[in-house]
C-alpha cells in the first residue's frame, strides 16, 4: 500500500515518499510524512505496520541524536544504517519484532552520497536506488533502465515522475501526493510535492 | 487513582504478594524518560514502566484457573489470553473535526455485543479535562479502563509540573502506555478533541514533536486551506491500540466511519458556523446509524472551544429519522405540485 524510493546521484540522494496513512480501506491521512530526519543530513524513510513505523524511527532518531550529543559530533550514514540494522536484528527474534521496511539515505563528507536498503528481516544493502511497497514491483524495472550513475538533479526527478506516473496508470491504489527531498552537501532539501494527477 | 498513587496506597496483602519492589519510584519516575524505560520494558518483558496495579482476586486454589495466566497482567504476546464469549466487533461511529469555531467531536450510544445491542445508551465521549474530551471505539471495557488511566496520568502531570500536558503530549503518552499491548487482544481507538490552552512547549523535546512528521514542520495540502497547526489552538488527534498516532482535522473511526466519510467529506469546510458544523455532525451519525447495524439509538456532540468542552444534550436518533422522512415527503410532495403546475400552464 505505501510506496517509498531512493534515487543516489553522484553527489546527492533523491527520496520520495507518499503522503497516504490508511487504516484498513480507508484514507485516515493524506499528508502523513514518513520521513525522519535523523541528523542534518541523513533521512530515514519507514514504512510498514502502523504503531511500528513511528515506534521504531523515532527510537532510531532519538538514539543518533543523543550520539550526537555525548560525542559532539553525527554518525555517518553508513554507521547509522549499521546501526539501525543491528537494532531490527536485535528485535527480530525477541518476543517483539518491528515489522518495518526503510530506506536510509545520507550524504557524507568522506564517502558522499549513500542509499541503504533495509527491510524488516533486518538485511542492509547499499544500493544506487531502491524501492519498497508493492509500487516497486511496477517501477523497479523503469530505474533499471534509465538509471545511471552520473544523472544530473534534473534527471533524477524526471525519473521520479516518470515511476510516479507508472503507478498511476497501473497501480490499483490511489496515491494522490508524494513527498520529495533531496539530500547533497549542503543538507537536505524539500522539493515540490509531486502529485499523481488524479486526485 | 491519581489521589492513590500520590499517596502511596499500596499496602494490601495481595500487592506485597505480587509487586515485592516497591512500585512508588516506578509510578514517579516511569514517564521521565520514556524511552529507556520502554525499551528495558521490551528486553525483560516486566510491565515496571507502567504504573498500574491490577488486582486479582485471592483464590483459595487456583489449580482450576493455571490456565489463566497468573501474573497481574502479561503484556507479551505469548500470554495465555482468556477465550472471549461472544466475538467482539468495533460497532461504533465516532468523528471529530476541527472549523474555525473550534472542535466537533459526535459519537453514537450502541454498545453491541456480536448481533445484540448490549447498551443502547452508552458513552463514548468522556472528558478527560476541561480542554480535551476522547472519543472511544473497540472493546468497550479497554475504552473505559484506558480513558480511566489516561485521565489520572493527565491530572498525575498537572500535579507534578503545574502545567496541562499538551494535546499531542498527552496523545504521545498514551501511545506509549499503549505499545507493551500490540499484539494482544486490547482493542483501543482513541480519538483526542481538544483546545491547547497555551503556547510553546517549554518542556523537554520528547513530548514537542508532532506524531506526522519529526523535525520538518508540519505541511497541510487540504484543499480547504486550513491555518498550519500552531502550538495553541484546536487539536484532533487518532490513537489506537496498533501503535499509530496520527494528527489531522478530520477523523472518524468505527464500523460506521466509511459512511460519516461520505457525509463529512462532501460537505466540511473550514468556515462553518457553530450550528452548520454541529448538524453536519448529527447528519454524519445519523446517516452512519442508518446503514450500520452496529452503531445507533442516539448521537452525542461536544463542542470544544478555547474555553472549554460544552456538551449538548443527548438526541436520540429515530427523531432525526422521522424528520428525514418529512423532509423527503415534503420534497416530493412539492415537486409533484410544481410538475402538475407546470403541466397546467
Amino acid at each position: 500500500m505505501e510506496y517509498l524510493v531512493g534515487i543516489q546521484g553522484p553527489d546527492f540522494v533523491l527520496v520520495a515518499a507518499d503522503n497516504v496513512a490508511a487504516s484498513s480501506i480507508l484514507q485516515m491521512k493524506h499528508d502523513q510524512d514518513k520521513m525522519f530526519k535523523l541528523s542534518e543530513k541523513i533521512l530515514l524513510l519507514c514504512v510498514g505496520e502502523a504503531g511500528d513505523t513511528a515506534q521504531f524511527a523515532e527510537y532510531i532518531q532519538k538514539n543518533l541524536q543523543l550520539y550526537k550529543m555525548r560525542n559532539g559530533y553525527e554518525l555517518s550514514p553508513s554507521a547509522a544504517a549499521n546501526f539501525t540494522r543491528k537494532n531490527l536484528a536485535d528485535y527480530l527474534r525477541s518476543r517483539t519484532p518491528y515489522h518495518v521496511n526503510l530506506l536510509l539515505a545520507g550524504y557524507d563528507e568522506t564517502d558522499g552520497p549513500g542509499l541503504y536498503y533495509m527491510d524488516y528481516l533486518s538485511s542492509l544493502s547499499k544500493a544506487p536506488f531502491a524501492a519498497h511497497g508493492y509500487g516497486a514491483f511496477l517501477t523497479l524495472s523503469i530505474l533499471d533502465q534509465h538509471y545511471k550513475p552520473d544523472l544530473t538533479r534534473e534527471e533524477a526527478v524526471d525519473l521520479l515522475k516518470k515511476c510516479i506516473e507508472e503507478l498511476r496508470k497501473r497501480f490499483i491504489l490511489n496515491l494522490p501526493s508524494f513527498t520529495v527531498r533531496l539530500i547533497d552537501k549542503e543538507g537536505i532539501h524539500d522539493l515540490e510535492k509531486l502529485s499523481s494527477g488524479a486526485k | 487513582m491519581a489521589l492513590e498513587d500520590i499517596c502511596g496506597f499500596q499496602d494490601t496483602p495481595l500487592h506485597r504478594k505480587c509487586f515485592p519492589a516497591s512500585h512508588f519510584e516506578d509510578t514517579a519516575t516511569s514517564f521521565d524518560c520514556y524511552s529507556a524505560e520502554f525499551r528495558g520494558l521490551k528486553k525483560s518483558g516486566r510491565d515496571s514502566g507502567i504504573p498500574l496495579q491490577f488486582f486479582l482476586p485471592s483464590l483459595p486454589n487456583s489449580a482450576p484457573f493455571n490456565h489463566r495466566s497468573t501474573s497481574p497482567f502479561s503484556p507479551s504476546k505469548h500470554s495465555v489470553t482468556v477465550r472471549r464469549p461472544f466475538p467482539l466487533s468495533h460497532g461504533t461511529t465516532t468523528l471529530g473535526f476541527i472549523f474555525q469555531g473550534g472542535v466537533i467531536a459526535a459519537a453514537d450510544t450502541r454498545a453491541s455485543a456480536g448481533g445484540l445491542v448490549a447498551c443502547p445508551a452508552v458513552h463514548k465521549i468522556t472528558p478527560i479535562h476541561s480542554h480535551l474530551v476522547v472519543t472511544s471505539s473497540g472493546s468497550g471495557a479497554d475504552c473505559m479502563l484506558w480513558e480511566r488511566i489516561l485521565t489520572r496520568e493527565i491530572r498525575l502531570y498537572q500535579l507534578r509540573h503545574r502545567r496541562c500536558l499538551s494535546i499531542c503530549g498527552t496523545a504521545k503518552l498514551l501511545s506509549f502506555m499503549l505499545h507493551p499491548f500490540k499484539g494482544t487482544d486490547v482493542c483501543v481507538a482513541l480519538t483526542l478533541c481538544g483546545w491547547d490552552k497555551e503556547a510553546g512547549n517549554t518542556d523537554s523535546s520528547f513530548i514537542t514533536d508532532n506524531s506526522s512528521s519529526a523535525g520538518f514542520s508540519s505541511q497541510d495540502v487540504s484543499a480547504m486551506a486550513y491555518p498550519s497547526s500552531p502550538n495553541r489552538g484546536p487539536k484532533l488527534i487518532y490513537v489506537c491500540s496498533d501503535g499509530a498516532r496520527l494528527q489531522g482535522d478530520v477523523f472518524s473511526v468505527g464500523s460506521g466511519s466509511p459512511y460519516a466519510y461520505g457525509v463529512l467529506d462532501g460537505r466540511l469546510r473550514w468556515n462553518l458556523s457553530k450550528e452548520e458544523a454541529v448538524s453536519l455532525a448529527r447528519e454524519a451519525v445519523f446517516r452512519a446509524t442508518h446503514r450500520d447495524a452496529y452503531s445507533g439509538n442516539n448521537v452525542d456532540l461536544f463542542h470544544i472551544t478555547a474555553q472549554g468542552w460544552s456538551r449538548r444534550k443527548r438526541e436520540e436518533l429515530k427523531e432525526e429519522y422521522y424528520r428525514d422522512m418529512e423532509r423527503r415527503t415534503k420534497t416530493v410532495g412539492e415537486r409533484k405540485r410544481e410538475t402538475v403546475l407546470d403541466a397546467l400552464g
